[in-house]
């Protein structure tokens, strides 16, 4: 048959589809910019202590708030201290520790979620309604209990975060399962005698998949804010470490004089969660799973 | 000429592919509607017949564009007109009725406020003129007492009556053109005959032009006076329906009366090699000519015109049409199908019943199941090794459902389903051991729902030779480029992935699948109703040479009788999930037969013009089964008396071995039914 020859297309490799995903990722405006951000930071996260022009925790009373200059780009801060410097190193700590939060998040959430979908039943109900109680938990007042329980180490703070931010990707875990488990190939593999395991591994993963990386590529920047209003409110990490959230709340007393010493870090901060926002709204795309689809009149 | 109401000229609709090139959908298509006629545009799915029918009320798809030609109506080029002006055409002047009503009606508004709004838009009647004009529409459709009807909701009515609810709503613009896009398509056998019944009492009576898109010729020869087969986005034969349906004088459409199962034939019909090309692969030459049997090296390279002829009132697309002229009738050859059944029972269904209703706390906590009037009760049958048995009935009859609990995904309230006269089933998944699991295969009705689409073919075929016979490396790799042999697919199809196959191929898959696993016994759920009619044929002929090669048994579902009546050997007929009648298939098509059977059996469209369905019975859906006596007691039209709402009739014999559950005797039966 001639359709064959056209129709023809290799099983391609992992790497390959990836790459394929991420081309036509940055094959969009809005992709393109999210992907240069989120690169851009990752890159600046590994290389900043390197380039990085004065000590971050260097103390010097003589240069106290002293405005953006060519020798202090961006100014210093109450203690004089080089905001640049600190900027640059900001997003280190924030960055690491949300991304594995995120993906303990997705690994949980992922699966109680698609596992919950699968069984239905009384498990089912019992495990939402569990998730459902935690949901109801403003997760800020949780985290700062944990917190101040625990201390603010990363062996903390990355399990806790991963837990509050997966309890929303059960949810949405649950729902793509759902759409799934009630297709005949599901049936078709029960029917054959299937173990639970095997269905949800060769099965349903497969379809879920998309869905819940580009909700954990959502999580992580939510996760991001979150773990940068803990630190403004001191529970995130601890002075001198130069971070986003803790420059912030140590600046924005000085705003209406000094204020270099909020941007710098709100910039970094915002261009992050934007850059993150819009790749995963690509990735989203190029998987086909966009929400926006025009109604067809 | 003024009684054309809509011309299309030249119209070509497409779309452009991610490399920029331009794909037709439509190429080149020029056609009239005259007034009062109907028009029947039969072509299979993807052969462009719903674009041009949508493009006949100035509508192109999303993502589509018109590329040159235009659609006259009324002077105006429908596709380029100003919305505004649209607006007044659509509606009044053409009108639309949509495949599923179910769906096109809005679900929390009443009937009569829906047509009501519809004449508020499209007619310049007041109120009281208005409130009239709604009984008066629904009287038309035939609805029984209008007043009702229109105080109800959308779900409140069964499938049949939501469809006539759009014809009202469509004719509630007094249209002269009214577009039907496959209407009968989702509805049973006998709602379906009475729809189109309707149609075409509403042509007569109003005048108006009707198009009517189907896939389903035998629909399609009910209603059309004219019609005009479609093929990869090409007009390829146009003219009287008479014609077309007794002398088609294009190789397509010879080929696909031919590939039909009908009534009246026992056996398989010949099938069509390959499936209609996607759009954009064939540049030039014809786009039939793979699956021709007269091609010859000219038409590979030279597109044939649509040539006007005119002693038959008929244009034709291809350079042979003079071999087929010849031809009187269509010889429509079967295969007779072998009878290697053996008297050993394979499989044995005694006293089954199957209850969906929600149970009790009690019941929950001892496990059992409590249902006086279950939806599926009584069923007994002897299943013998090597047969292809036919579960036949509407939707609701339960036939689907005793499928599921055959391969043990829906627990059974009562009775014993028994492999190979010793082994009972049990009717729980969990208990079976994997041997039991493994002798019962499933085949659903829609591949595109029972292949992963995630998986490549090799994965998908693989599945149950790694689970039940721990294959590994070479030897599944061998396996499975036999088993894919087996269904006539190349090993290359390995690599692909479903949504690269046809639909046709993507059943293939599915066959070879459950062959896979060695079983004795499959169950076919609807599987080729889902498949275009060029592609079924050659499904049942496969599954046919498959049970000869493997002497596998076949329970096969379909609402289908044509169908069942080519590939089975016996036939249970039910209704409400009540045995009806069983029966050999030669003898169940004959008289007598069950009132049911009747009913099912005059409601088959058939392609052929002069056989007219026969509308027995009223097209009610009844939700539940009576509590007492014959399942059928509402819809009989044959009803003897109160011992049929009051003691469950009983079986009996004909003299061909026929089993008929009714109260009345066999002689009256057979004396009655051959009037």
């Amino acid at each position: 048959m001639k359709v064959d020859n056209i129709y023809k297309e290799e099983k391609k490799s992992v790497f390959k589809k990836v790459s394929e995903v991420i081309i036509t990722m940055a094959s969009r405006p809005s992709g393109f910019i999210g992907l240069s951000i989120l690169v851009f930071h990752i890159i600046l996260a590994f290389i900043s202590p390197y380039i990085a022009p004065y000590d971050f925790k260097a103390v010097n009373p003589t240069l106290m708030l002293q405005a953006p200059s060519a020798e202090y780009w961006f100014g210093t801060d109450d203690l004089g201290r080089d905001v640049f410097t600190r900027t640059i190193l900001g997003g280190r700590t924030a960055l690491t520790i949300t991304f594995f939060g995120s993906l303990i998040a997705l690994l949980w959430g992922g699966l109680l979620g698609i596992f919950c979908g699968l069984v239905g039943g009384k498990i089912d109900d019992i495990v939402m309604r569990i998730v459902d109680a935690f949901l109801s938990i403003p997760w800020i007042l949780a985290m700062l209990l944990i917190v101040s329980l625990l201390g603010t180490s990363t062996e903390v703070l990355i399990p806790a975060l991963g837990f509050f931010y997966g309890k929303g990707i059960v949810r949405v875990a649950r729902a793509a399962t759902h759409d799934v488990i009630a297709k005949d190939f599901i049936v078709s593999a029960r029917a054959r005698g299937h173990s639970n395991l095997s269905i949800i591994w060769n099965e349903i993963i497969p379809n879920v998949r998309d869905a819940i990386f580009v909700e954990g590529a959502m999580r992580w920047s939510w996760m991001l804010l979150g773990f940068s209003s803990l630190s403004f409110l001191g529970f995130g990490v601890s002075p001198p470490t130069p971070d986003w959230g803790l420059m912030i709340s140590n600046a924005r007393g000085l705003m209406s004089f000094a204020y270099w010493a909020v941007i710098a870090p709100i910039v970094g901060l915002s261009s992050l969660i934007i850059g993150i926002n819009l790749t995963a709204d690509a990735f989203a795309k190029a998987l086909g799973i966009d929400r926006s689809t025009k109604a067809p009149v | 000429m003024s009684d054309i109401i809509q011309k299309v000229k030249n119209l070509s609709i497409g779309f452009k592919s991610k490399k920029g090139e331009e794909i037709l959908i439509l190429k080149n298509i020029s056609t009239n509607i005259k007034k009062g006629e109907t028009v029947g545009i039969v072509g299979e799915s993807g052969s462009g017949k719903s674009t041009l029918a949508l493009a006949m009320m100035g509508y192109v798809k999303h993502g589509l564009y018109t590329i040159g030609g235009e659609c006259e109506f009324n002077s105006s080029n429908l596709l380029n007109i100003k919305s505004k002006d649209l607006e007044k055409i659509r509606g009044r002047k053409i009108a639309m009725i949509p495949q599923n009503a179910g769906q096109a009606l809005t679900p929390n508004l009443k009937i009569g406020y829906q047509i009501d709004e519809a004449l508020q838009l499209h007619s310049d009647l007041n109120y009281k003129e208005r409130e009239k004009k709604i009984s008066e529409l629904l009287n038309k459709v035939r609805l029984p007492s209008p007043e009702t009807i229109a105080l109800r909701y959308p779900h409140e009515l069964s499938g049949g009556q939501q469809q006539r609810v759009a014809v009202a709503m469509a004719l509630a613009g007094t249209p002269d053109l009214l577009l039907l896009d496959e209407p009968t398509t989702g509805l049973d056998v006998t709602t379906q005959a009475h729809v189109l019944e309707l149609l075409n009492f509403i042509a007569k009576d109003t005048g108006t032009s009707m198009v009517y898109v189907s896939h389903d010729l035998g629909a399609i020869a009910q209603v059309s006076d004219r019609i005009i087969v479609m093929y990869a986005g090409e007009i390829v034969l146009e003219g009287p329906s008479r014609d077309i349906l007794k002398r088609p004088i294009h190789p397509y459409t010879h080929g696909l009366l031919k590939s039909i199962p009908k009534l009246s034939l026992a056996g398989l019909p010949e099938s069509m090699p390959g499936s209609q090309p996607q759009p954009g692969t064939i540049q030039d030459g014809c786009s039939f000519f793979d699956r021709c049997n007269f091609s010859e090296e000219k038409c590979k390279n030279n597109s044939p015109q649509l040539e006007y002829l005119k002693e038959l009132n008929t244009s034709v697309r291809c350079f042979h049409y003079k071999k087929l002229l010849k031809e009187i009738q269509i010889n429509q050859s079967v295969s007779k199908i072998k009878k290697n059944s053996k008297d050993k029972e394979i499989l044995n269904l005694s006293e089954v019943s199957i209850s969906y209703a929600k149970q009790k706390l009690l019941d929950q906590i001892f496990n059992r199941i409590s249902d006086d009037n279950p939806t599926v009760k009584d069923i007994n049958i002897n299943i013998k090794k090597g047969e292809t048995i036919a579960l036949v009935g509407e939707s609701g009859s339960g036939k689907s459902t005793i499928l599921k609990s055959i391969a043990g995904l829906l627990r059974t309230k009562d009775g014993l389903i028994r492999f190979d006269e010793s082994r009972n089933l049990s009717s729980d998944l969990k208990e079976r051991d994997p041997n039991d699991l493994r002798i019962i295969q499933l085949i659903f009705q829609n591949p595109d729902e029972s292949l992963n689409p995630n998986h490549t073919v090799e994965e998908i075929v693989a599945q149950p030779l790694k689970l039940y016979f721990g294959l590994k490396g070479e030897e599944l790799k061998k396996n499975i480029i036999d088993l894919l042999q087996k269904v006539r697919l190349g090993e290359f199809y390995m690599s692909r992935y479903p949504r690269q196959l046809s639909g046709g191929e993507k059943q293939r898959v599915a066959v070879a699948r459950a062959f896979a696993a060695k079983p004795d016994i499959i169950l076919c759920d609807e599987v080729t109703s889902a498949l275009d009619v060029s592609v079924q044929a050659a499904v049942l002929n496969l599954l046919q040479q498959l049970k000869e090669d493997f002497g596998t048994t076949y329970i096969f579902v379909s609402h289908d009788l044509a169908v069942v009546r080519a590939i089975s050997d016996r036939v249970a007929v039910l209704y409400q999930g009540r045995l009806c009648e069983v029966g050999p298939s030669n003898d169940v098509y004959k008289f007598p037969s069950h009132p049911y059977t009747e009913v099912l059996l005059g409601a088959v469209l058939e392609p052929d013009p002069d056989i007219k369905p026969k509308l027995v019975a009223e097209d009610i859906v009844e939700e539940k089964p009576p509590e007492k006596g014959c399942s059928f007691q509402g819809r009989c039209s044959r009803i003897v008396g109160d011992i049929c709402k009051t003691e469950i009739p009983p079986w009996q014999l004909t003299n061909t071995g026929n089993a008929i559950r009714c109260h009345i005797p066999i002689e009256v039966l057979q004396k009655e039914q051959f009037k």
